[in-house]
């Protein structure tokens, strides 16, 4: 144990002194395209921890951090310097799929990567604080299309992200006919959202199910909605937006793509290797700590859904006025 | 006693000869990441957390590692600040501002020993702080809405004033320039600015390629400048002893620093460069104009280490309460929980006492090891000043590279950060300070964030900015740190020296 912990130890100072300079050989790699610590950083280090922890893989997956171009700087390096790397994958979520409907990417289109599936989705929700007068979606909905002023949504993603999209699809629903008068605000990730919200700053939070559990649990936060087609095991108690009458699913996928330059046997091969990860007891464990809900959806299966996906963000988009 | 039994129960699981190894070793690289310019706590722990896997680490082993490291990070980060007048991580920034001139001043050792110390009592005070307020400390974060946040950071800047130049104005075009920078990339409306297209930019630019660039950069063509033969760097040594004087006569900066820092480190979005920063501003205004500041006075050494290392524990508070991480390395943190199945939340105390009392029990462990450790080690550190500058501004220059492109593995930040090495060098040359450049790097857009996001909440009428008494409060804060300064100069009417 010792021996063998010196051994590493050893490893982690080459590390740190140049981890991407010195990158061990035939370890693969998956980049994150984010700093440490939010989603895509996640999807790397927990699907790479399992797949070597489950024997997938027979060396330990290195995560590396390429914020950058919310995720456009990793993929357009991937496209333009990587296009063959079979020991590559990216880590990827709706967000990648919004980005790239919005051509955000710098003119870089889906079919320049290969998506290689999702393996759970992060259910979007609607929540408030335990104090606030909007006792279901409705209340909150109609309060807004009587006076779109009168409440303010705060999201962990940007103006024209996926969480700014959930309340417009619902509010679209809704019969608000000008959703441009809705007021949002993007803060730093979901948790400045929800703590906002619990202050009263913002009256009503969109997010993701992951970043309420603990607010859930401590009761300081009531949600209104999870906006997939049935509940959520584990949380039944939040009714569905389709219960309420309002017809919109929306959640964050975490999957991975790889170069889109790689064999068709490669595909095939992380592609299974994903297939282990999903139908893992860990990866089980692991939705069920951070309140993803299971949605797998491996190999040409999920590239269909990704192109669906894409052209579906890209209409409404242009409909409220984030894109031409 | 319920904290007693708590307190025992995280010894209980962090006291084992194997997780004080993990420690002993945590806090030997995390102060050897934080010593080297470029390697910062944030990625130093994101560089180590696959090292947790390949070891099979079970949850309380890898936090004591990852806090060991982060906290090591902390101490380490003051060292290059003292004795190569380079910090080490964007926290140690303040720590230049006296440490080096005392370090010139032929007391290298003794600043390495007070600020050693002082890290150690901001770090013991908020670890306290978390131990007896957490829960309670994570209502701070209800209060603080866009405008209060606003409040904050506009009170960071007009403090500014007399901080590292005595000319005002200096420091206002530095910080302008500061906040110039922190303005290209995506907007909070999610519209990119000043990019010219260019990917590398749309995430803005990283404060640590700013630093490395405006300090070690500068710091070698000032070096080319005077073919190789001198250098500002170079600071005579003195025997290491314990500055017991010293010690005594900064207890209460200390423990007014801690407080500044712990409640900035609270806030999510203020972070470890705040604390440390307001507190060594409080401490320069209540030290007045006879109390050294800027030339190597023990309090200028003292304030903002015991500020930095105090929010640095702060930050965990929201961290482990809110899941909302207050820094760079808090968020890599979080991360790593996340990998463990321990979710961050309001319930995390009441749920995983294990995990929150080991982690609490590593802190204080980490704490007492990196006393110990960075003592005797000061002899070692001290050594550093014995090499010839022309053998280590080469080195200081290649890890600084080394370091600057593990950020992002992209030679764009490589070149980004030669030219912030250019800009260092003309401002310096202009005897314009370049510590407020870095303060609105990383204050800018979190300020102008708040500003926006404010007007949107309450349909663009400013008063939305005077709307609580916590804002009004920090509005007058601000005013009073803006026009104070102008007003003791013209009173005191005493000659002032210039400093850089």
């Amino acid at each position: 144990m010792r021996k063998n912990f010196f051994k590493t130890f050893a490893i982690a100072a080459t590390l740190s002194m140049g981890a991407p300079v010195i990158a061990t050989a035939q370890a693969a790699e998956c980049i994150a395209p984010a700093n440490p610590g939010g989603g895509w950083d996640f999807t790397c280090r927990q699907i790479g921890k399992i797949m070597f922890d489950i024997g997938a893989v027979d060396k330990p997956i290195q995560v590396t951090n390429m914020a950058g171009g919310g995720g456009g700087l990793a993929f357009t390096n991937v496209v333009a310097e990587r296009n063959e790397d079979a020991n590559l994958i990216i880590a990827a979520s709706t967000a990648t799929s919004t980005r790239l409907a919005q051509n955000a990417y710098a003119g870089m289109t889906a079919d320049q990567v290969r998506f290689v599936g999702a393996i759970g989705i992060d259910p979007g929700v609607i929540v408030v604080a335990a104090d606030s007068p909007f006792m279901t979606l409705s209340d909150l909905l109609e309060a807004v299309v009587a006076d779109p002023s009168s409440v303010t949504f705060a999201g962990g993603s940007a103006v024209g992200g996926f969480d700014h999209m959930k309340p417009l699809m619902l509010l679209q629903r809704a019969g608000l006919t000008d959703i441009t008068t809705v007021k949002y605000i993007g803060l730093d990730g979901g948790g400045d959202a929800i703590t906002q919200t619990i202050g009263g700053f913002t009256q009503a939070m969109t997010g993701d199910m992951s970043e309420i559990v603990g607010f859930l649990t401590s009761g300081d936060v009531r949600a209104l909605a999870v906006l997939t087609s049935e509940r959520v095991e584990g949380f039944e108690d939040i009714p569905t937006a389709i219960e309420q009458g309002y017809d919109v699913v929306a959640g964050n996928w975490r999957g991975l793509y790889i170069p889109r330059g790689v064999s068709d046997e490669t595909f095939d091969l992380w592609a299974g290797r994903l297939q282990q990860v999903a139908d893992s007891d860990e990866w089980a464990e692991a939705m069920a700590a951070n309140g993803l809900a299971p949605f797998t959806l491996v190999g040409d299966d999920f590239q269909a859904y990704i192109d669906n996906l894409i052209v579906e963000i890209r209409q409404m988009s242009i409909e409220i006025g984030v894109i031409q | 006693m319920d904290i007693m039994s708590n307190l025992a129960l995280g010894f209980s699981i962090a006291l084992s000869p194997y997780t004080l190894m993990l420690a002993v070793a945590g806090c030997f690289l995390g102060t050897i990441i934080g010593a080297l310019p470029g390697l910062g706590p944030s990625n130093g722990v994101a560089i180590l957390i696959p090292i947790t896997f390949t070891l099979g680490l079970d949850a309380t082993s890898a936090l004591v590692l990852m806090t060991s490291v982060y906290y090591g990070a902390m101490y380490g980060g003051r060292i290059s600040s003292i004795l190569l007048n380079i910090p080490g991580d964007e926290p140690a920034l303040m720590t230049t501002l006296d440490g080096y001139p005392m370090a010139k001043a032929g007391r290298a050792g003794d600043a390495l020993v007070l600020s050693g110390f002082a890290s150690f009592y901001g770090a013991l005070f908020a670890t306290i702080g978390l131990m007896f307020l957490a829960p309670l400390l994570s209502r701070v974060a209800y209060q603080f809405g866009q405008a209060e946040y606003f409040a904050l950071y506009l009170l960071a800047f007009c403090t500014l004033g007399g901080m590292a130049s005595n000319n005002q104005a200096k420091s206002a075009i530095a910080a302008c320039i500061g906040l110039g920078i922190a303005m290209i990339g995506y907007d909070s409306r999610g519209m990119p600015r000043l990019t010219g297209g260019n990917l590398h930019l749309f995430d803005g630019i990283d404060f640590l390629v700013a630093i490395v660039g405006l300090f070690a950069i500068a710091e070698v063509f000032f070096f080319i400048e005077s073919h190789g033969k001198k250098s500002s760097i170079g600071v005579k040594l003195d025997k290491v002893r314990i500055p017991w004087k010293d010690i005594y006569a900064t207890r209460w900066t200390m423990f007014r620093s801690s407080v500044v820092g712990f409640i900035a480190g609270i806030l999510p979005g203020a972070g470890a460069s705040l604390g440390s920063f307001l507190a060594y501003m409080s401490e320069k205004s209540i030290a007045g104009k006879d109390g050294g500041f800027g030339k190597g006075a023990i309090k200028g050494v003292a304030a903002p280490e015991a500020g930095n290392n105090a929010a640095a524990g702060g930050a965990l508070v929201p961290m482990l309460t809110l899941g909302v991480p207050g820094s760079g390395t808090t968020a890599v943190l979080l991360a790593l929980l996340m990998t463990l199945n321990i979710t961050p939340g309001p319930t995390l105390f009441t749920d995983r006492p294990e995990v929150v009392w080991g982690l609490i029990a590593s802190l204080l462990i980490a704490n007492f090891v990196l006393l110990l450790m960075n003592v005797p080690m000061v002899k070692i550190f001290v050594k550093v000043l014995m090499v010839p500058p022309w053998i280590l501004l080469p080195g200081v220059t290649m890890v600084s590279f080394v370091g600057i492109y593990s950020l992002s593995g992209s030679y764009f930040d490589l070149l980004l950060m030669v030219g912030f090495g250019v800009l260092g060098y003309v401002l310096r040359k202009l005897d314009i300070p370049t510590v407020p450049v870095i303060l609105g790097i990383l204050l800018g857009g979190h300020m102008e964030d708040a500003l926006r996001n404010a007007m949107v909440i309450s349909g663009g009428d400013f008063m939305y900015l005077f709307s609580s008494p916590i804002a009004i409060g920090l509005w007058i804060a601000a005013i009073v740190g803006f026009v104070a300064p102008m007003f003791l100069r013209r009173f005191l009417k005493k000659p002032q020296a210039v400093t850089d």
